[in-house]
């Protein structure tokens, strides 16, 4: 699955751009930590096969 | 100042009344509390406002209605504050942050602060917390640290860390908090409190600063859960204000504190809820199943990955909300926000989406749970609060970073907006408090009041004034 070669340093580079966000050297190591365990968690959810028919909750009752 | 009891010993009710009865006038009980904020706030951190003004006002009003002979409200005189993402009229809602200090001063309070007005009680202020609630720990760059009131060298947590630190050191009686992923259930576990966060859509969000849309919830934190039942039920109600409310019947919890626990269901949450912690958390759960006669352990099914799609939510929402702000201003940001912000910017849709639908699915095997069960109990915390300079966790022998993990047992909960009672419990010979969650389904928190009510009464659960040095 396409997901497992998930680069987070490239990803952040590259969604920087994108987005128009500034980061400064300092602080990139840390935004990359927190896309890592973002991606990881994602990778869990990813990979939880479900029905076509599962709605997602955007309007949500619990 | 000549009270006949220390109001900043008792609860909510008890002071409400002692106001009724005549025992201590409202404006003695505010000045009492202003003066120990005064005294306390310094080492606690947990004001970031003090609204003294508007409190001798009101508590001057409440006195001079019961001087009238009118029959005073339920919460006549009762000290409460909030926690500051809350609309107080004349304050910008700074939510914790830097920027929002720049907005105009709210117009008017929020819905909940002005339900607990019309009861009576007294606004004391506006509470420290986490920037923009994306927080765990009840640390602030801006504000500085809250201060756990039963040692001061550790976290309160978060995010409504200021609630936390207010109502365990007797500021005030009681607080409300938000709780998104946890930050009502965290604190409340480390700081020692009663701590309610209703069922999603059930309270009015209006007038308070979101953070992620999917799940923000609001309640109170007290230190007894008739305070807790009290608060939440003044609260309840509609509010063309808020779209997101569900539309539900008014359920009061007062009635339903006393009643016994016979014929409820029991379960002590396993798999995810059995791993992940330190002893304490464990212990603690123990100590509530043996007391209810709980033996029987339930799966959540896939909870583990539950949290993980309320992860994936929360920074994108979060990161949405505040997408503008990243871009144009991240210096006045605190970095340990800042920098979740842009990482959650970056999030693929189609990451959200799935995650939406795990959520639904998880949602759908609760209610399979809930059908043979009223109750299920887990830890509300991996372990007791940590040091304010904690950084990492080890959890199952995984040093973990510390901040996003505090949540790792709430965070299931939430994502599907079960209503969870905290109780505070004080293992034999432990210096600190730690949570349990008591885990109703969806509109049934009065049953989970009713058990934190029992537990209360055997003295199993029980939430102490900290004595603070101050």
């Amino acid at each position: 699955m396409k997901d497992a070669a998930f680069d987070p340093t490239a990803h952040v580079a590259h969604m920087e751009t994108m987005m128009g966000l500034t980061i400064e050297e300092a602080w990139r190591p840390v935004v990359i930590g927190h896309m890592t365990a973002i991606a990881k968690a994602a990778e869990m959810v990813m990979g939880f096969d479900l029905p076509d028919d599962i709605e997602p909750a955007g309007v949500f009752e619990a | 100042m000549s009270l006949l009891f220390d109001p900043s010993l008792g609860t909510a009710t008890e002071i409400a009344d002692a106001v009724r009865s005549g025992t201590a006038s409202a404006s003695d009980i505010a000045r009492t509390a202003l003066d120990r904020i005064a005294a306390m706030n310094p080492v606690l951190n947990a004001f970031t406002d003090v609204t003294a003004e508007r409190a001798l006002a009101k508590a001057e009003a409440v006195d001079a209605a019961r001087a009238r002979g009118e029959a005073l409200p339920p919460l006549a005189g009762v000290p409460f504050a909030v926690k500051n993402l809350f609309d107080i009229e004349g304050l910008p809602t700074r939510a914790g942050s830097k920027i929002n200090r720049e907005r105009t001063p709210a117009v008017h309070d929020a819905t909940l602060v002005a339900r607990l007005d019309a009861a009576g009680a007294v606004l004391l202020g506006g509470l420290n917390m986490g920037e923009y609630a994306y927080d765990f720990t009840g640390q602030n760059a801006h504000d500085g640290n809250a201060r756990n009131p039963h040692d001061t060298r550790r976290m309160t947590g978060g995010s409504s860390g200021g609630s936390g630190g207010a109502v365990a050191s007797g500021m005030v009686p009681l607080a409300l908090g938000s709780d998104t992923n946890g930050s009502i259930r965290v604190p409340s576990s480390f700081c020692g409190l009663f701590g309610l966060k209703p069922t999603y859509g059930r309270l009015s969000r209006a007038g308070t600063f979101p953070f992620v849309a999917s799940f923000d919830h609001l309640g109170p934190m007290a230190r007894s859960t008739a305070d807790l039942a009290l608060a939440f039920d003044i609260c309840q109600g509609p509010d063309p204000l808020d779209p997101h409310l569900a539309r539900r019947p008014v359920t009061p919890t007062m009635p339903e504190l006393g009643k016994a626990l016979d014929g409820l269901r029991f379960g002590i949450l396993g798999d995810h809820f059995k791993r992940n912690g330190h002893p304490e958390a464990f212990a603690a759960v123990d100590v509530v199943a043996r007391a209810l006669g709980a033996t029987r352990e339930v799966v959540l099914p896939e909870a583990a990955r539950a949290r993980a799609a309320a992860f994936v939510i929360a920074a994108a929402e979060g990161a949405a909300l505040h997408l503008d702000r990243v871009r144009s201003r991240p210096q006045d940001f605190d970095p340990d926000t800042r920098d979740r912000f842009i990482a959650g910017a970056m999030i693929p849709a189609a990451w959200v989406i799935k995650a939406q639908k795990v959520r639904r699915w998880f949602k759908d095997r609760a209610a399979e749970v809930f059908a043979d069960h009223d109750i299920l109990i887990a830890p509300a915390t991996p372990c007791f609060a940590p040091t304010q300079d904690q950084k990492t966790l080890v959890l199952d022998g995984v040093e973990m970073m510390l901040r996003p993990n505090m949540g790792i047992f709430t965070q299931p909960l939430s994502c599907i907006g079960l209503p969870v009672a905290t109780v505070p419990i004080w293992l034999d010979g432990a210096a600190l408090p730690i949570g349990v969650q008591i885990v109703a389904a969806p509109w049934r928190e009065d049953l989970a009041l009713r058990v934190s009510a029992a537990l209360e009464g055997m003295g199993v659960a029980k939430s102490i004034v900290a004595e603070v040095m101050a």
